[in-house]
């Protein structure tokens, strides 16, 4: 009797202290991301009073004779980052639906691997790929001074966010259940009208999630676009100015911080344009769980 | 009366592609505007026979068939038949209603929509009388913009119904369609039965024994995949021949 009351006692000891470790790596993890977002307010910050603001919000991006106009960089982002998500929302959506709906079980299970084993490529190889076999491919059929423009940043990032957007979106997919797809068919609705009036209706929460998650790992993406968009920092409004050099964001970041004189209006301004891609990517997260919220909210309440 | 065959059952076997022999060599024939019960406990073959009636089973892999089943005398498996054109000839209601994510009437109107109804008179036509039909007409007529998913479990079901109905089928098949039901929604599903009979050939798979023997012009007796017993419902529930389908029938096993 005795002998098992004590036993009972080191259980939940261990117990107790299983939970205070899983506890503390909780509070942990929100501490860094705070401790992160103070880091770079505290950085960035004086940039907004070390430089004016109308230099700062000004189209011109050249630090050595201090004119830190951020525009360029934002416009850069931007343009790759909704090329990209152009290219690689259909495609991505397409191969979901064909890898859940139309393939037989055999190439799924091939496809399925194959596609996240593609997410694990890193970034630097796919640059290294984009700057020696796609740049020149873009220079020679659309001939372009040189093929290192966003055009060529908007591929590489759309091929990198294909896998996420794929398997996310896949599993939507795979998720509804085949009751939809029954009650659909059996009124008569053919294959493909059943696939896209239902399956891909009822699937819509997960699909967008798929969407920005894809478009939020192109919007941070830097080591290949840094490689692949030619480091133009202008803005270019006129048509075709997709098919010309940017600079992105992240991509200034990463070549300038290294050179930079620690405490300098330069040094400021980078952590500022920090925080803007902070608020930028913050703000997508935010769009897209409030659009998965209110459906599922709408969901759950039509459900029950 | 004279009785019309409407659909008829040839030697048919049906095994899943895990092995499972879901119906073995069932020959049966089924009557126009009457009522066939098919009954029998849980894994005897009868959700399957009504898939296969509207070849739903086609979309289940590494399945294999051999047998027949003619509908009006055409081989529905033959090549030349077109499978959405069949199946809303042949409509199906399941056992958990499944409404569609749209509204109470893009749910309804989705079918005709398909088979090329545009017409806004008609379609509207169609909303009221499949619903009427239904008896669901009177308690959503004021909101048919809603959702769905709006609707009560057993409102639910009867739009699955009325949905059938609206593809002006000629044979309605019912697997296990109130088992989620309350009685009153049931009671309502069953006289508006009744009056369905009178335009269409009914085959359903009531969900208990009681409404089988309630609502079965016709029955027939599913153990294990075989057909066990058929014969006029008066005559299989009050005096079965075989020692199997009345030990069911009087609850000493299933």
């Amino acid at each position: 009797m005795n002998a098992s009351i004590t036993e009972h006692k080191r259980t939940s000891l261990a117990e107790f202290a299983a939970e205070r470790l899983i506890r503390g790596s909780g509070i942990m993890a929100i501490v860094f991301v705070f401790l992160i977002f103070a880091f770079l307010l505290r950085e960035g910050l004086p940039a907004f009073t070390e430089v004016p603001l109308d230099n700062l919000f000004s189209a011109r991006w050249y630090p050595i004779e201090e004119y830190y106009g951020i525009l360029p960089l934002i416009f850069g982002s931007l343009v790759v980052t909704i090329g990209a998500a152009i290219i690689a929302m259909p495609i991505g959506l397409l191969t979901a639906i064909f890898i859940a709906e139309i393939a037989p079980r055999w190439l799924r299970e091939i496809l399925k691997p194959l596609i996240e084993v593609v997410a694990g490529i890193p970034s630097v190889v796919l640059g290294f790929f984009g700057v020696v076999i796609l740049s020149s491919l873009v220079r020679e059929t659309l001939n372009l001074p040189t093929g290192l423009t966003a055009f060529t940043g908007s591929v590489i990032l759309a091929y990198m966010a294909l896998p996420t957007i794929v398997s996310v979106a896949e599993d939507a997919l795979d998720a509804v259940p085949r009751s939809y797809r029954d009650a659909a068919l059996a009124l008569g609705a053919t294959k493909w009208q059943t696939i896209w009036m239902v399956t891909v209706k009822a699937g819509k929460s997960g699909i967008l999630t798929a969407m920005m998650l894809g478009i939020g790992r192109a919007i941070g993406e830097t080591m290949a676009v840094l490689m692949v968009t030619g480091n133009a920092a202008r803005v270019a409004l006129e048509p075709g100015a997709l098919f010309m050099p940017v600079r992105t964001m992240t991509a200034t970041i990463a070549a300038e911080m290294g050179e930079v004189a620690q405490g300098s209006a330069h040094f400021h301004v980078l952590f500022a344009i920090g925080i803007v891609l902070f608020v930028i990517t913050f703000l997508v997260n935010l769009v897209a769980s409030f659009a998965i919220f209110r459906q599922s909210k709408r969901s759950a309440r039509l459900l029950s | 009366m004279e009785r019309t065959p409407k659909i008829v059952i040839e030697h048919l076997n049906f095994t899943y592609d895990d092995g499972t022999e879901s119906l073995l060599d069932v020959s049966s024939t089924i009557y126009a505007n009457e009522i066939t019960v098919i009954f029998g406990p849980a894994g005897g073959g009868k959700s399957t026979l009504l898939r296969v009636i509207n070849r739903l089973n086609d979309l289940a892999a590494g399945k294999s068939m051999t047998g027949r089943v003619l509908l009006d005398g055409q081989d529905i498996y033959a090549k030349e038949v077109d499978v959405t054109a069949l199946r809303r000839k042949v409509g199906i209601v399941f056992a958990q209603p499944q409404p569609l994510p749209l509204s109470l009437r893009a749910n309804i109107e989705y079918g005709p929509r398909l088979a090329g109804v545009r017409d806004k008179q008609k379609l509207d036509q169609l909303v009221e009388q499949s619903l009427t039909q239904a008896a669901l007409w009177d308690e959503v007529k004021d909101r048919l913009n809603d959702s769905g998913y709006a609707l009560s479990g057993g409102q639910q079901q009867r739009l699955c119904l009325a949905r059938v109905l609206a593809l002006e089928p000629e044979v309605i098949l019912m697997d296990e369609p109130m088992s989620g039901l309350d009685p009153l929604s049931t009671a309502k599903i069953e006289d508006s039965m009744q009056q369905l009979k009178q335009l269409y050939t009914i085959v359903i798979a009531p969900h208990n024994i009681q409404q089988a023997a309630r609502v079965a012009d016709n029955a027939a007796f599913f153990l294990q995949g075989r057909l066990i017993e058929e014969g006029t419902g008066k005559q299989l529930f009050t005096k079965p021949k075989d020692k199997r389908t009345e030990d069911y029938i009087m609850g000493r096993f299933g």
